[in-house]
C-alpha cells in the first residue's frame, strides 16, 4: 500500500547557504511556552542581570521545557503575550548589552546513564525542533526502554522553502552521528534510520558517508512527495508500520527525533549550552535575499530580515514554519521561537488566496489524503453539526498537513473546518463521558441505597 | 506597514481550479468537434454554438434570478452545452437544441443545486427527454456528405441491429466517424484522443472508460455479436470518455467508478441486444448515475486508524 501525498513546489532556494549570524538583537522576547505542554515558571524579575544561557523558566509538571536566556543583558520586564493559539503566556523581555556574554554556570553535563542522559536533555531545554516543539526529554524518557526497536531520524523536510533541517546535515553532520552515539549508548537501540526526501542531495550524499562507517544506521531515501515528514506518513514509509488512530510511534516500537533535535542533543552534551539560538530559513517571495541564519530565541521576526538583504516588496503574510503547516502571524514583533525552522514573508500576490468556489464533488481531496480521510464529507457533517458522523470519519486522525486544501480545485478550506470539526468532536466526546459518569454515578447512588 | 493577512494553513495553494479542469475537458472535446464539422459540415458548428450559448446563458441568468452566486463563468456550462450538442442529430431543429439546453441547465443541474451537487448528467438527461419529447427529429441521421438535406439513413447499430448489412459502414468509416449518428460520437478516433489527453492531465482515471468499454466488448463477445461494431459506434466511446467521468454523477474512488463501469456496460448491453433501442448509452449512464450514491457508500475509502490502541 502507498500513501498518498501531493507534489508541492520544493523552493529549497536557500539549501546552498550557510547559516550566517545575525546582528544581536536589542531586545529579545521569550515566552514561557514555545513547547507542548504546561507553561515553564519565570525565575527571574525586573532589573535581574542575565547572560546568556541562564534559566530564565524552569519546567513545571511532567511535561514541560526550561527556557533560558538567549542574550546578555537586562530584564527589561515580564510581561504577557498573546501567543499564536490565542491564549495568553507569560514572557521576559530582555534588552540585550550587545556582549553576549556566556553565563559562567553552563559545563558539559556529566552523563553516565540513561537516567542521567534524560536529565541532561531536560536540562538542554530542547523540544521537538521540527515544528511539533514537543519537550524531547519526556520523548526519549521511554519507561520501558526494551520496547524501542529502532529510533527514525526526521530529516524528510517536506515544506517547500525550509533547508535548516538540510543545512544541519551537512553543517554539523558529526553532532548528528554523535547524537546517534548518545542514543545507541544511553538507551541501547541498535538501528536508526534517517528519513530524508530525494530532493536533498548533498544532504544524502554526507549522511551516507558517516553511516557506511556505522553497522547500524541506514539512510533512506524517499520520493519529495509531501508529506513525507508528517510523523506517521514517515514512520510508515520507513518501516511501514502504521501508527494507531490516538496512538504514539512507540506504540509500534520506534521513536522519530528531527535530525536537528538530535544534533543539537549531541552539541549540548558536548559543551553545556542550552537551546538559546536557531538556525532558521529567511525566504519568501517579498524577501531580497534569501538566507538561512543564526538569530537568538526571541528575536522579533522584523529584526531577521535585515540577515536576508530587506524586504523586495511589502510583506503580506508572514509565516513561522513553512506554507504548508506554517502559522501565519499577526505582527512582525513575534518573536523567534525554539520550534521555529523557517519564516516566510509573502509578497501580496503569493498570500493572497484563490477565490472559494463550490465544491464540484471530484474527489480530489479524498485520494490525496495520506490518511484516507473524506475532507468533503467531514465539511458536511460539520455543517450539519453532525458528531457522531464526524467520529466516524475519523476526523480526530486530520494531521493538518494540507494536501486536501491545496489539492482542490474548487479551493475549499478544508483544514479550516477539519479543525473546526475536531473540536466539535472533542467536546460532544467529553459532554458524552461527563454524561456517562454521571449516569455511573447515579446507579451507584441507587445500587447503594438499595 | 500595512496589516497582515492572517488565515488558517496551507498558505500555498495548488494550480489547478474547477476552471482549468474544464478548460482541459474543452480541449479534449475538440477534436470532435472539428471532426462534426468535417463529417457533418457546418451546420454542426451552428448547433454546438447555440447549445453552448444556451447553456451559459440560462446558467447565468438562473442565478441572477435566484439571486446565487454567479458561476456561469467557470466553463462547466460550456462543457454541458459541448455534450449536449454531441448528442443530438445534427439536422435538430435550432428551437430544440435550444429547450435542451434550458433544460439539462436548470432541470437538471440548477435545480438540484448546482455545480457539484445534481445527480444526472445534465447532458445525458436532457438528451433523454427530448428523445422522448422530439422522437422524430432526435432519430434523423444525416448522412454525411449531403449537406443540410436530410437524407435519413439507420446508424450503424441500427443497421446491425436489423441486420441490413448494405448499411453496416465498414470498421475504417466507423473509425473514422463518416458514418450517421450523433454529431460528437461519431468519430473513435477523436474521443479516444481526447480521453487519452484527460488522463495524461490526470482530470479522470482510466478506470471506469476502460472498464465500460472492455465490458461491452466482453459482452458482445459472449452473445455473439461483431465486438468491434459494438464498442466503435452508438455513442459508447463518447459516453465511456466523457460522461461516465463526470465528477458529480460517477463515483470518485477507484472501485466505485470500476463497478460503475461494469454496471453501464451491463446496461448498455441489455439495452441494445434484448431491448427496443439500438443504442443505450444514455440510459445506462443514467441508470448508474442513480445508483452512484450507493455505490459511492459502498466504496468508500477508509481511513487508515492502524490497529486498535494498545
Ligand atoms: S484531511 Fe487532514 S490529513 Fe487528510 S489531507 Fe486533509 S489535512 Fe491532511
Ligand atoms: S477536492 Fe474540493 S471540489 Fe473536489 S471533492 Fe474535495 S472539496 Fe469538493
Amino acid at each position: 500500500m502507498k500513501l498518498h501525498g501531493i507534489k508541492v513546489p520544493h523552493k529549497k532556494n536557500t539549501a546552498g547557504c550557510k547559516p550566517v549570524r545575525i546582528p544581536v538583537p536589542e531586545r529579545v522576547v521569550i515566552p514561557m511556552s514555545m513547547h507542548i505542554g504546561k507553561l515553564a515558571k519565570v525565575t527571574v524579575k525586573k532589573g535581574d542581570e542575565l547572560k546568556v544561557g541562564q534559566l530564565i523558566g524552569e519546567a513545571d509538571g511532567f511535561v514541560s521545557s526550561n527556557i533560558h536566556a538567549s542574550v546578555s543583558g537586562v530584564v527589561e520586564k515580564v510581561d504577557e503575550m498573546v501567543a499564536s493559539n490565542g491564549s495568553k503566556v507569560p514572557c521576559v523581555i530582555i534588552k540585550s548589552d550587545g556582549k553576549q556574554e556566556m553565563y559562567e554556570g553552563l559545563k558539559a553535563p556529566d552523563v553516565k546513564d540513561f537516567q542521567s542522559f534524560v536529565q541532561a536533555v531536560k536540562e538542554s531545554g530542547v523540544v521537538g525542533l521540527g515544528g511539533a516543539g514537543f519537550p524531547s526529554f519526556v520523548k526519549l524518557g521511554v519507561k520501558d526502554l526494551s520496547k524501542v526497536e529502532a529510533v527514525i531520524i526526521n530529516a524528510a523536510e517536506c515544506e517547500p522553502y525550509i533547508t535548516s533541517d538540510t543545512r544541519t546535515m551537512i553543517d554539523k553532520s558529526d553532532f548528528v552521528f554523535k547524537g546517534i552515539d548518545a542514543v545507541r549508548k544511553f538507551m541501547g537501540v541498535k538501528r536508526f534510520i534517517i528519513g530524508v526526501e530525494n530532493n536533498k542531495r548533498e544532504a544524502i550524499e554526507v549522511m551516507q558517508k558517516s553511516a557506511e562507517k556505522t553497522d547500524d544506521v541506514e539512510v533512506h531515501v524517499m520520493p519529495s512527495i509531501y508529506p513525507q515528514g508528517g510523523e506517521k506518513v514517515l514512520v510508515y514509509n520507513t518501516v511501514k508500520r502504521i501508527i494507531p488512530k490516538g496512538g504514539l510511534p512507540l506504540d509500534v516500537g520506534v521513536i522519530v527525533t528531527n535530525v536537528t533535535t538530535l544534533a543539537f542533543i549531541a552539541e549540548y552534551l558536548e559543551t553545556g549550552v542550552p537551546l538559546v539560538e536557531k538556525c532558521l530559513t529567511v525566504d519568501g517571495s517579498a524577501v531580497k535575499e534569501p538566507k538561512n541564519v543564526i538569530a537568538p530565541i526571541g528575536t522579533p521576526i522584523k529584526d531577521l530580515i535585515e540577515g536576508a538583504g530587506g524586504f523586495k516588496s511589502e510583506p503580506a503574510k508572514v509565516l513561522y514554519g513553512g506554507p504548508m503547516m506554517g502559522i501565519a502571524v499577526p505582527s512582525m514583533d513575534e518573536p523567534v521561537l525554539k520550534n521555529t525552522n523557517a519564516v516566510i514573508f509573502m509578497d501580496e500576490k503569493e498570500a493572497t488566496p484563490p477565490k472559494t468556489t463550490p465544491c464540484i464533488s471530484c474527489g480530489a481531496c479524498v485520494s490525496h489524503c495520506p490518511f484516507r480521510l473524506d475532507p468533503r464529507e467531514i465539511s458536511r457533517a460539520y455543517k450539519l453539526k453532525d458528531a457522531e458522523a464526524l467520529e466516524a470519519l475519523c476526523v480526530d486522525l486530520c494531521m493538518e498537513c494540507g494536501c486536501c486544501s491545496y489539492i482542490c480545485p474548487a479551493n475549499r478550506p478544508l483544514v479550516q473546518t477539519n479543525k473546526l470539526g475536531k473540536v466539535m468532536l472533542r467536546e460532544y466526546l467529553n459532554e458524552k463521558k461527563a454524561r456517562q459518569e454521571k449516569e455511573n454515578k447515579e446507579k451507584e447512588k441507587k445500587e447503594a441505597k438499595k | 506597514m500595512s496589516k497582515l493577512i492572517s488565515s488558517v494553513s496551507p498558505h500555498f495553494y495548488g494550480k489547478r481550479t474547477t476552471q482549468t479542469i474544464m478548460l482541459d475537458v474543452i480541449i479534449a472535446l475538440l477534436p470532435a468537434a472539428v471532426a462534426s464539422v468535417i463529417i457533418f459540415g457546418l451546420r454542426s458548428l451552428l448547433v454546438i454554438a447555440v447549445c453552448i450559448g444556451t447553456c451559459v446563458l440560462s446558467e447565468f441568468l438562473f442565478q441572477k434570478l435566484c439571486k446565487r452566486e454567479v458561476t456561469a463563468m467557470d466553463l462547466s456550462a460550456v462543457v454541458t452545452g459541448m455534450l449536449l450538442a454531441f448528442n443530438l442529430p445534427v439536422s435538430i431543429p435550432i428551437w430544440q437544441a435550444v429547450l435542451g439546453s434550458v433544460t439539462a441547465i436548470i432541470v437538471v443541474k440548477q435545480l438540484f443545486g448546482g455545480i457539484g451537487q445534481n445527480f444526472a448528467n445534465p447532458a445525458i438527461t436532457a438528451r433523454i427527454i427530448m428523445m422522448t419529447a422530439f422522437s422524430g427529429s432526435m432519430t434523423t441521421w444525416t448522412m454525411p456528405g449531403n449537406g443540410a438535406d436530410a437524407v435519413s439513413s439507420p446508424t450503424p447499430l441500427a443497421a446491425a441491429a436489423k441486420g441490413l448489412k448494405d448499411a453496416m459502414p465498414s470498421y475504417q468509416t466507423l473509425f473514422l466517424g463518416n458514418h450517421g449518428g450523433c454529431l460528437g460520437e461519431t468519430c473513435a478516433l477523436a474521443i479516444i484522443l481526447g480521453g487519452i489527453y484527460l488522463v495524461i492531465r490526470g482530470v479522470i482515471t482510466w478506470h471506469t472508460p476502460v472498464v465500460y468499454v472492455a465490458t461491452v466488448a466482453l459482452m458482445s463477445f459472449i452473445c455473439g455479436k461483431d465486438v468491434l461494431y459494438q464498442v466503435l459506434s452508438g455513442g459508447l466511446l463518447l459516453g465511456a470518455v466523457f460522461m461516465a467521468t463526470d465528477y458529480a454523477t460517477t463515483p470518485n474512488t477507484k472501485w466505485g467508478k470500476v463497478v460503475f463501469g461494469v454496471g453501464c456496460g451491463l446496461i448498455t448491453i441489455l439495452i441494445r441486444f434484448w431491448g427496443n433501442l439500438p443504442e443505450g448509452v444514455s440510459f445506462s449512464i443514467l441508470i448508474m448515475n442513480i445508483l452512484t450514491p450507493y455505490i459511492s457508500k459502498l466504496t468508500r475509502s477508509k481511513p487508515l486508524v492502524g490497529g486498535a490502541k494498545k
